[in-house]
């Protein structure tokens, strides 16, 4: 995985609370057995017509939002289902941070496995950011992962909250499977420990 | 004595591997249930690693997502539904994985299959990547969803890397009264707590109403836990469950059945235990709910009028709601009763068990579903679509004017083929009426699967308290 950097960058402003994984990636398009191609899919039935043209007015399809490495959402963005095809169709489409005053739990999780940073601010600060960018939308923040601060247009640093080990991970670049697969021992010590409650192989079901 | 502590934290506390300094607890995963849709990236995942699945006895699978519903002698139509349920029938075989294919005659949604096979057991942690994993936790176990990168994890580690969850306890006390259901606890929770209410919370679902409920009504109860934010719910074991898990292929049998019921009577909470939250709610008081809006939060008891969003408590919420009564093409200040609807669907792991189908059926018995109404009846799994036509339900449905299909998620999440038109109104039985969930344009109202037959009867949104007997 790569590190994750400081950066700074344009919004792209979608206001609306509980943004569910069904908008942020139909469920017709997790038919594939691959990552690749889902960024092009990302909010598609808000982004494009009935004919599949891309909306001009839709905030990632114009500037500066279809550039804009940030999302600035309403509360509760992500909730729905446990699909990794939506950080995978955020980050694709080139976003690295989406700012809100909650997320989902599952989609929160499946974010930061994808170096996707969920940024959790205050009522108040999210009102303030939407006002600045109401007013000037070419304005930029800044994202500070390892200060853990949120830059506002207006120069005001905002800290966030992070999991200090899904922090660690972003910051060098480890991933989550390489660190369980170190603690083999423990595990097959918890299993020597605890008899299996049921076995899937055990049974052999007639067809 | 040790202190009391709530069924969550016993689970929790049997099942920490270890807790490395700095990380989450490696928390130890029971049983890993896998279906075609989170888990081909997984498998490819491990190929590049060159990783074998750790514990194929502690997983299993079943196809169910983009699974048609048309017999089953016919081919998958759509190619790309078909490479799909073909790679994870070629991914199980390659990792020793017991599965239900799609021809395979026990095949279903992989919420439905766990239970009615006995592989869901009390005390027991869940995983599989789909956020209804919660369903599960009907039996007492800690079961939740999981994205595909932790899909790849449990594969290879039978671990995941895990923060304990806030408790949140909810309280159904009384009695439902007549044509309301386990649905209609659920939605009405929600409708109170909102969409976001039980983040970072597992509910524990207490009280006499929740006691009275069969398992499969506690499956539908827990089945939603999701969609008030809460990624678990589940309800301490009792002799209705072990009663309904006696004599299942995967439960234990003579003395290793005695064994785990002394074990599974171990778990409910300690006297005196406490939660983060609490919430209550009286069944007596509830009525048959339905949704207006385009979350499952937004919904009212059956009579209620649409609420205005103009009285929502803060602006984006209120935009929130407008967007919502836009799109859904309604008005607020009048109840939905009485709205025409072009689909009822009846189906889903929320609501395609037996119980959910012989509901349906005391309504549909010797009526005709109105002619401008498309109704699909889709058991939860094969073994269900059996047993039901052997109880002459199929009949009921058939003759009355709906669709009888194969099993499969279908309409709940139209990745199959099933789905509804732009602008079309479904009655739906199953847990999301996001925009689009069921087809680009479509608008759900969820409810019961009381209330949907009785709306398939008349072709408009109907109370079924007046058609039953
Ligand atoms: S029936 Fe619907 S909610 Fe349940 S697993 Fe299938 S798609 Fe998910």
């Amino acid at each position: 995985m790569e590190k994750f950097t400081a950066f700074e960058s344009w919004v792209a402003v979608l206001p609306v609370d509980n943004i569910d994984t069904d908008q942020i990636i139909p469920a017709r398009f997790l038919k594939t057995t691959s990552k690749e191609g889902l960024g092009d899919q990302l909010f598609f039935d808000w982004r494009y017509d009935a004919d599949g043209n891309p909306r001009p007015d839709f905030v990632i399809n114009r500037p500066p939002g279809n550039r804009a490495q940030v999302l600035l959402a309403g509360d509760n963005f992500g909730c729905g289902s446990s699909r990794e095809h939506a950080p995978w169709a955020l980050t694709q489409f080139g976003f690295r941070a989406v700012i809100s005053t909650s997320f989902a739990d599952i989609f929160k999780g499946n974010a930061l496995k994808n170096a996707l940073l969920p940024i959790v601010v205050p009522a108040e600060i999210h009102a303030r950011l939407l006002k600045m960018l109401e007013a000037d939308p070419l304005a930029q923040v800044r994202v500070d992962l390892a200060s853990q601060t949120l830059t506002l247009p207006d120069g005001t640093a905002v800290e966030f909250p992070v999991d200090s080990f899904a922090k660690t991970c972003l910051l060098e670049g480890i991933d989550e499977l390489g660190f369980l697969l170190k603690h083999e021992a423990e595990i097959a010590a918890y299993e020597q420990a605890h008899p299996a409650p049921v076995d899937t192989l055990s049974v052999k079901l007639d067809a | 004595m040790s202190q009391p502590r709530t069924i969550i934290q016993k689970i929790w506390d049997s099942h920490v591997v270890c807790q490395p300094p700095g990380a989450p607890a490696l928390l130890y995963i029971d049983l890993h249930l896998v279906h075609e849709v989170t888990s081909p990236q997984a498998f490819d995942g491990l190929r590049q690693r060159g990783l074998k699945v750790r514990r194929p006895d502690r997983t299993f699978g079943t196809c169910d997502h983009s699974t048609p519903t048309t017999p089953r002698d016919l081919p998958i139509v759509d190619p790309i539904a078909r490479a799909q349920v073909e790679q994870f029938e070629k991914n199980c075989r390659e990792f020793g994985i017991p599965h239900f294919g799609f021809q395979n005659p026990r095949q279903g949604i992989v919420h439905v299959i766990g239970p009615e096979h006995g592989l869901t057991q009390p005390g027991m942690t869940i995983v599989c990547g789909d956020s209804h994993t919660a369903t599960h936790g009907a039996f007492g176990a800690l079961a939740f969803g999981i994205g595909t990168s932790q899909v790849e994890h449990v594969l290879a580690t039978q671990c995941l890397l895990q923060a304990p969850s806030k408790s949140f306890a909810v309280r159904v006390d009384g009695r439902l009264r007549p044509g309301v259901t386990a649905k209609d606890i659920i939605l009405a929770l929600i409708a109170k707590i909102g969409v976001g209410g039980g983040t970072g919370c597992v509910f524990e679902y207490t009280g006499a109403a929740i006691r009275a409920l069969s398992m499969e009504e506690r499956m539908t109860v827990c089945n939603m836990s999701i969609e008030g934010g809460a990624r678990a719910g589940l309800i301490a074991p009792d002799e209705t469950t072990f009663e309904f898990l006696a004599g299942r292929p995967f439960a234990p049998k003579g003395e290793a059945w005695e064994r785990a019921v002394a074990f599974w009577k171990s778990l409910p909470t300690d006297e005196g235990a406490t939660y983060d939250r609490e919430v209550s709610i009286d069944a007596s008081s509830l009525e048959p709910m339905i949704t207006y809006g385009t979350n499952p939060g937004m919904g009212i008891p059956i009579s209620a009028p649409v609420p205005d969003p103009a009285e929502a408590p803060d602006a984006v919420e209120r935009e929130t709601r407008r967007k919502a009564l836009a799109y859904m093409g309604i008005e607020p200040g009048k109840p939905l009763t009485g709205r025409p609807v072009n689909v009822v669907f009846i189906g889903s792991c929320t609501n395609s068990r037996m119980t959910d189908l012989r509901a349906a059926a005391t309504v549909l018995r010797g009526r005709k579903v109105s002619p401008n109404v498309r109704v699909l009846v889709v058991p939860g799994s094969q073994s269900i679509k059996r047993q039901a036509e052997a109880e002459g339900l199929d009949r009921i449905f058939r003759e009355a004017g709906a669709e009888w299909r194969e099993a499969g998620c279908s309409m709940c999440i139209a990745m199959n083929g099933d789905q509804l038109a732009p602008g079309e109104y479904a009655v739906s039985t199953s847990n999301r009426n996001f925009e689009g969930r069921q087809g680009k344009g479509g608008r759900t109202f969820l409810a019961s699967p009381l209330t949907a037959a009785a709306s398939a009867v008349t072709g408009v949104v109907t109370d079924p308290r007046p058609l039953l007997g």
